[in-house]
């Protein structure tokens, strides 16, 4: 075969292969962009072509989506995110700080014993979940989302993080524990500090489940003024009846925020989510 | 003093460990047990009924409905997301291709995966609207009028509308984490095949896929647990419509709970939801460890 032949033979695929990646890029972006053209529209515009341009383009359906109870429900999503990365955080990383550093008898069970939890699903729980949350009277609370996030999320973070650690050299202490240094200075003081990369990526891949998480919430709160974004997403429809161009605003300024936090940090998030599904 | 020193680890531990005990395992178990009783939410009085829940779950008109929805949706799942995912991979690590445009695509099919599924199932409400929804004016603008359809509200395209919707979200998401598991393959292999005179699909059948095996039941794996766990797709969209024909397992055992007040009806679904994910979770556990060597 001539060489002529193989750099033809190249370059058609070449193209093909453009072509295919270039159709399943419309694929993606020809809805979400039906989407955005759409909310830009007056309702009358919509409902008479929804494929033609707008003839006035209304970035107010933004800003009265905003002001129609978007705002809190963004507020009270920042507050769930930030309580529950925290706590999982926290407890997570002393978990697995536990089980790697002390050889404690019994650390390999205690270790699939969490692990495990993964393997439950929400679904299973729920209906429990519920009564308890209304014994103990934390139903329609923040703490009825925090507490169900951070108890499913530990097994995978601290899955994440215990092969961090073990992968951290036992000298770093060492020399540490010659100074006197207690445990809990060593895990705050080196420990911690050098594990931001899997701190990161556990914290963003977190936020991302929190963020969008739906049956909890829908199952857990009444009280609109507690509710979180999808949640609200769903509310907004109740109470905006027919007004599609709102909704359609409010639905793409809700989507926003993770995509914008993929696109500033998606090392970490490819990290944090490959890793994870490892064994996931 | 010394056993002080002995016990202080444990106090890293037990924190997480009681809210994994207590807030998932224990509802787990108690939901096992509430399987066998009547109870309401409003009281605390609750009915031994033995094996009666599971009966009339078995024997409900709508369980060979939600059980055939369940196997769809993972079956289609698994041919478009696992499937067409790796294959789509695949193409995203062949040389013929520039790094930044790959790197491109491959953001653009992950981004759908990033937004939750309320906001996605309402996004879809419009797109599938039969009066001024996208893909009937689409049909009409491209003079296809014939072929519109009530899609979300049509009794036998309902879940497939849904299924198809999670295929537009999810398969861009099976494609980076084999992407990911592709690039960890060792480029020495890949480069001694290409000597030994191999083309790209011998490479890619004998070399890149065998060495991403693991990823790949990965991938399986929480395909078909998601497809068993559904819910907010179809509680978004069609509510389990028209009459029942999109009904699922996880949206009947949340409709039984919070709308029919029977939670040992929800209860034993929520049983039967378990045992099939974690068996495919033992399974994953068995085959990824057999893998190791």
């Amino acid at each position: 075969m001539s060489t002529e032949k193989y750099v033809l033979r190249t370059r058609i695929l070449k193209i093909l292969l453009y072509v295919f990646l270039l159709i399943l890029v419309a694929v993606i972006l020809f809805p979400v962009c039906w989407l955005v053209l759409n909310s830009l529209k007056t309702n009358q515009e919509m409902f008479l072509n929804s494929l033609s341009l707008p003839k006035k383009w209304m970035f107010e359906n933004y800003v009265t989506a905003w002001n129609k109870g978007l705002v809190s429900y963004f507020a009270n999503s920042i507050i769930v995110g930030v309580l529950s990365i925290g706590i999982i955080l926290a407890l997570s990383s002393m978990m697995a700080y536990g089980l790697t550093r002390f050889n404690l008898p019994g650390s390999g069970f205690l270790f699939i014993l969490v692990l495990g939890g993964m393997a439950l699903s929400e679904q299973v729980a729920l209906v429990p979940l519920y009564k308890i949350l209304q014994a103990v009277k934390l139903y329609n609370t923040r703490a009825a989302l925090v507490l169900p996030y951070v108890a499913f999320r530990i097994p995978f973070t601290m899955f994440l993080m215990r092969s961090y650690f073990i992968s951290i050299p036992k000298e770093l202490e060492e020399a540490a524990i010659v100074d006197g240094c207690k445990s809990w200075q060593r895990f705050t003081k080196i420990i911690l500090p050098i594990s931001k990369p899997v701190l990161a990526s556990c914290a963003i891949v977190n936020l991302n489940h929190v963020w969008n998480e739906f049956l909890f919430a829908n199952v857990f709160l009444e009280n609109k003024k507690l509710m979180t974004i999808p949640l609200g997403l769903m509310t907004f429809q109740g109470d905006l009846k027919s007004d599609y161009v709102v909704m359609l605003s409010g639905i793409l300024i809700c989507s926003l925020p993770m995509v914008i936090l993929f696109l500033c940090m998606s090392r970490q998030f490819v990290r944090g989510l490959t890793s994870g599904a490892v064994k996931g | 003093m010394k056993k002080k020193t002995n016990l202080a680890p444990y106090l890293y531990i037990i924190p997480g460990l009681i809210m994994v005990l207590g807030l998932v395992y224990i509802p787990v178990i108690v939901n096992l047990i509430y399987s066998f009783f009547r109870l309401s939410s409003y009281s605390s009085s609750m009915k031994f009924v033995a094996f009666d829940n599971y009966r009339r779950l078995f024997t409900s008109d709508t369980f060979p409905i939600m059980i055939r929805n369940n196997i769809y949706y993972c079956i289609i799942s698994l041919i478009v997301q696992v499937g067409f995912g790796t294959f789509l991979a695949l193409l995203l690590e062949s040389k013929l291709a520039g790094e930044r445009f790959k790197t491109i695509c491959r953001n653009i099919y992950f981004i759908p995966s990033l937004v939750s599924l309320t906001a996605v199932g309402l996004m879809f409400n419009f797109i599938y609207n039969p009066q001024l929804g996208m893909l009937n004016t689409l049909l009409k603008n491209i003079g296809m009028a014939d072929l519109q359809q009530t899609w979300l509200g049509d009794k036998n395209l309902a879940i497939f509308c849904i299924i198809a919707m999670s295929q537009w979200q999810f398969t861009g998401y099976i494609t980076l984490l084999m992407v990911v598991a592709f690039q960890n393959v060792p480029n020495d292999y890949v480069e001694a095949a290409i000597i030994d005179g191999a083309g790209p699909v011998k490479r890619a059948l004998s070399i890149i896929l065998p060495l991403a095996k693991e990823q790949l039941l990965v991938c399986t794996i929480i395909t078909v647990i998601g497809a068993f766990k559904l819910f907010t797709e179809v509680y978004s969209t069609t509510v389990g419509g028209p009459g029942n024909s999109s009904q699922v397992l996880g949206l009947f055992l949340y409709q039984n709970a919070f709308l029919h007040d029977d939670m040992g009806m929800a209860a034993a679904t929520g049983v039967l939801i378990f045992v099939i994910t974690v068996t495919a979770s033992i399974f994953q556990l068995k085959i990824s460890r057999s893998g190791e060597v």
